[in-house]
């Protein structure tokens, strides 16, 4: 549980000496509660009180990491259930599975389909981070070619190698140690083995139990081996279960404030079902409820687009509504005589107007001017949404020099507008158009059929 | 130590509310799908799409399947009801559109009629993309299917006096209240509809979808702190279900709508236009929605399936 101020004054020394730059004990104890104030201030401050303190600071939930170089990964450091509450911060990453007693061409389509799946969406580079690796065989050498194989086939991704065997791990380990693999994992057996693996080799452990009072004890012990860089998961093979263990890990660090739950979950969606679609509704689930890692049979595109973005949607800051970089945007195969709209850059409304420009097949341009990422009528009453700030984006973007069209479509919940934007751009006649962004096909449709005509 | 399960008792449920005969939806007390918690009320349901006119580019295999029942709502709607077996139909009034043949209010009460007396699930009337039309089609059609007990989508801001009106309070059935995601909107427009009369279990709520990728953040948000307020506040206002037209948004979306030929690389068209629809059928399940309406048959068995699983 968090301190209150009152907890900490009873771990002070009491003195009131004013070292610590506050008149009293109390109040620097208060001071110290809001987090203002570090507990070095007071040097008479015993050493068990110290490190009562810095556990009760620590944060709910610790941040691990994995991979190497360029592709090293955070996961875990949450501190809220919910994205109102504060920013989701470190993003759940994905994993292919494979496994050593699978034919090598189906490893080679996989490897391949892996490799397809590497795209940019709203500056973000979208590929499958990790590759799952499973030691079915019981054999070594067999594991260690399937490694070496998917290491070489997919640079981009991160092994993490499933074994319970200790043996077997560490040569797998040894084998692609300079990507910083995942070590999957510890349990009830071997856990004091791969705890020192883990521990020789810096890496991120992952640990399994059957349910989740096992797993609470074996994360104890594992604690009391002094690591603590970890990633849980239960053995439950029903997705209600999975479902309730990912939810209430998480309660137990951020609600109930304990750390032994405190780390980040992996779940085997390929194990809970086996067609792709259903593995999609699942993963859809856990990157909206709370996983850190989550394993899938395969990866196509049809998969990637929709979990993809949403992990990316998941993932933005609330509080800083994703806005659409300023510009001049072409739509289609839209030439200098294409008709032109404006809207704002809030980034829900351009997609909306943009997807609406796209239905309607007619080519198009928009122009976003800085209307402070607010959405129209928000804009337009805030003064973000006006004839300067349109006209200041028309001369900004070189509109006038790009294109010959000098009319410019308005959303037409602010027809009013029309007049101050006439003002501010004498040369231009201002189209009022559609009132919902539904009816814009329409509405370009009969624009651009009167011009024709 | 000892493992403690943490245990979250809520102080709201949201309202049950009955579409058609005997459909219910809500009545949870819990977080969508924590059944650990406590009682999960009714399980979300799932409706199927049908229109008043001939679809364009919808799925291949869905247009196959069809056939020629297309041309027909009430052929449509019979043979959905019994290959696919959803728990309601949703008839949307495409042709109404002033673009797609501006069919008259009259004629939609027409088609609302022969559909329902054709089958017997329950109907979730859908209108056109204009709110002014949408306020003439569901009074006609509101007369026409009274005390049937359907549900109308929607009533928004702009309309809802006289959409609550007719469909809430003179021909007993149920209101829908869209607004633009966003709690505080939700809650006013709910309290206007209540304050014109409608009985709360003559109302359900939309308070705007979109797909996964569209501001689909803000979606989640929303309902996340609806199904807060509803159950942790206990905020009466915000206790009833939550219908999305899933289908409506997903399918228009250039990851659906893009051919093979527009983006090679992206594969069969239909597994990405059902992938979105599941993605944000299920997104919207888990932060709280009781209802959405689906178009692809294979969309509606891997939801259903999935819903199954969290809930037995
Ligand atoms: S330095 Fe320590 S002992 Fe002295 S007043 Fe501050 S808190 Fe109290």
């Amino acid at each position: 549980m968090a301190l209150t101020g009152m907890d900490i004054y009873k771990l002070l020394p009491k003195k009131n000496c004013k070292e610590c730059g506050f008149p009293t004990c109390l109040a620097f104890a208060m001071k110290l509660a809001q987090g203002g104030v570090e507990a070095e201030k007071c040097p008479y401050m015993s050493e068990d009180a110290k490190t009562r303190l810095s556990e009760a600071t620590a944060p709910p939930m610790r941040t691990v990491r994995f991979g190497a170089g360029d592709r090293c990964y955070t996961l875990g450091g949450e501190t809220v259930l919910f994205r109102h509450e504060k920013t989701f911060v470190n993003r759940p990453r994905f994993a292919v599975a494979f496994s050593d007693t699978m034919s090598n061409e189906e490893i080679q389509s996989k490897i391949e389909r892996m490799n397809k799946v590497d795209y940019i969406r709203i500056s973000e580079e979208m590929y499958v981070e990790i590759a799952a690796l499973e030691c079915k065989s019981g054999n070594k050498d067999t594991f260690l070619s399937l490694i070496k194989r998917v290491k070489d086939g997919c640079k981009k991704a991160v092994p993490m190698i499933i074994t319970s065997d200790p043996e077997i791990a560490r040569a797998a380990v040894e084998e692609c140690r300079e990507s910083g693999p995942i070590l999957f994992g510890a349990d009830e057996q071997n856990y004091e083995a791969m705890v020192n693996l883990a521990k020789q080799y810096n890496l991120l452990l992952g640990v399994t139990a059957l349910d989740q009072e096992k797993l609470y004890d074996l994360v104890q012990k594992i604690q009391n081996l002094g690591y603590r860089e970890l990633l849980l998961s239960t053995g439950s093979t029903a997705l209600k279960q999975v479902f309730d263990d990912v939810v209430n890990i998480r309660r137990t660090a951020l609600v109930s404030q304990d750390r032994t739950f405190g780390y980040p979950t992996a779940v085997f969606a390929h194990k809970l079902a086996k067609e792709k679609m259903m593995q999609l509704a699942i993963a859809t689930l856990f990157v909206e409820k709370y996983a850190s890692v989550i394993v899938l049979d395969d990866i196509d595109y049809s998969l990637a687009l929709p979990l993809f973005a949403l992990r990316q949607n998941i993932y933005t800051d609330p509080q800083r509504p994703m806005r659409v970089e300023q510009g001049l945007y072409r739509i289609g195969s839209a030439d200098e005589n294409s008709p032109l709209l404006v809207t704002v850059d809030f980034a829900l409304t351009y997609f909306i107007v943009s997807g609406e420009v796209e239905r309607s097949k007619v080519p198009a341009w928009m122009l976003i001017p800085d209307a402070g990422g607010y959405s129209v009528l928000t804009a337009w009453a805030a003064g973000k949404f006006s004839g300067k700030t349109i006209a200041r984006a028309v001369k900004e973007f070189a509109v006038e020099e790009k294109l010959k069209t000098r009319e410019i479509i308005i959303p037409g919940k602010v027809a009013v507008l029309k007049a101050d934007i006439e003002d501010e751009l004498p040369s231009w006649k201002v189209v009022v158009g559609a009132e919902e962004a539904a009816l814009l096909p329409k509405f370009l449709r009969d624009y651009t059929g009167k011009k024709v005509s | 130590m000892t493992y403690k399960k943490p245990v979250q008792k809520l102080a709201g449920k949201i309202r049950e509310i009955t579409l058609g005969e005997n459909l219910k939806l809500g009545g949870e007390s819990v977080l969508p799908f924590y059944s650990f918690d406590g009682d999960t009320g009714h399980k979300p349901v799932i409706g199927m799409e049908i229109w008043d006119v001939h679809p364009e580019n919808w799925p291949t295999t869905v247009m196959e399947e069809l056939g020629d029942r297309v041309r027909n709502p009430v052929e449509w709607a019979k043979f959905c009801e019994e290959k696919y077996k959803p728990d309601f139909l949703c008839l949307r009034f495409v042709g109404a559109n002033p673009d797609m043949g501006d069919r008259t209010p009259e004629e939609c009460a027409q088609i609302a009629k022969e559909v329902a007396e054709a089958v017997t699930l329950p109907l979730v009337i859908a209108g056109c993309d204009s709110n002014e039309k949408n306020g003439k089609i569901f009074t006609k059609v509101a007369e026409a299917l009274a005390d049937k007990n359907f549900a109308f989508l929607s009533a928004v801001e702009s309309n809802y006096k006289e959409v609550g009106a007719a469909v809430g309070l003179a021909y007993g059935n149920i209101v829908v209240a869209e607004s633009s995601v966003d709690l505080n909107l939700a809650k006013q427009l709910n309290i206007l509809l209540m304050q014109l009369g409608v009985k709360p279990e003559k109302m359900l709520m939309n308070p705007g979808c979109s797909a996964v990728g569209y501001g689909y953040e803000y979606v989640i948000t929303t309902l996340d702190r609806i199904r807060l307020a509803a159950l942790d506040q206990n905020d009466a206002t915000l206790q009833l279900p939550i219908i999305m037209p899933v289908s409506f948004e997903t399918w228009k979306v250039k990851e659906s709508a893009a051919s093979v030929e527009d983006v090679p690389e992206w594969g069969d068209q239909e597994e990405r236009g059902i992938a979105m629809e599941i993605s944000t059928s299920v997104g919207i399940l888990a932060a709280g929605a009781n209802a959405v309406v689906l178009r692809h048959p294979r969309s509606l068995e891997v939801v259903r399936e999935f819903i199954n699983s969290l809930i037995q």
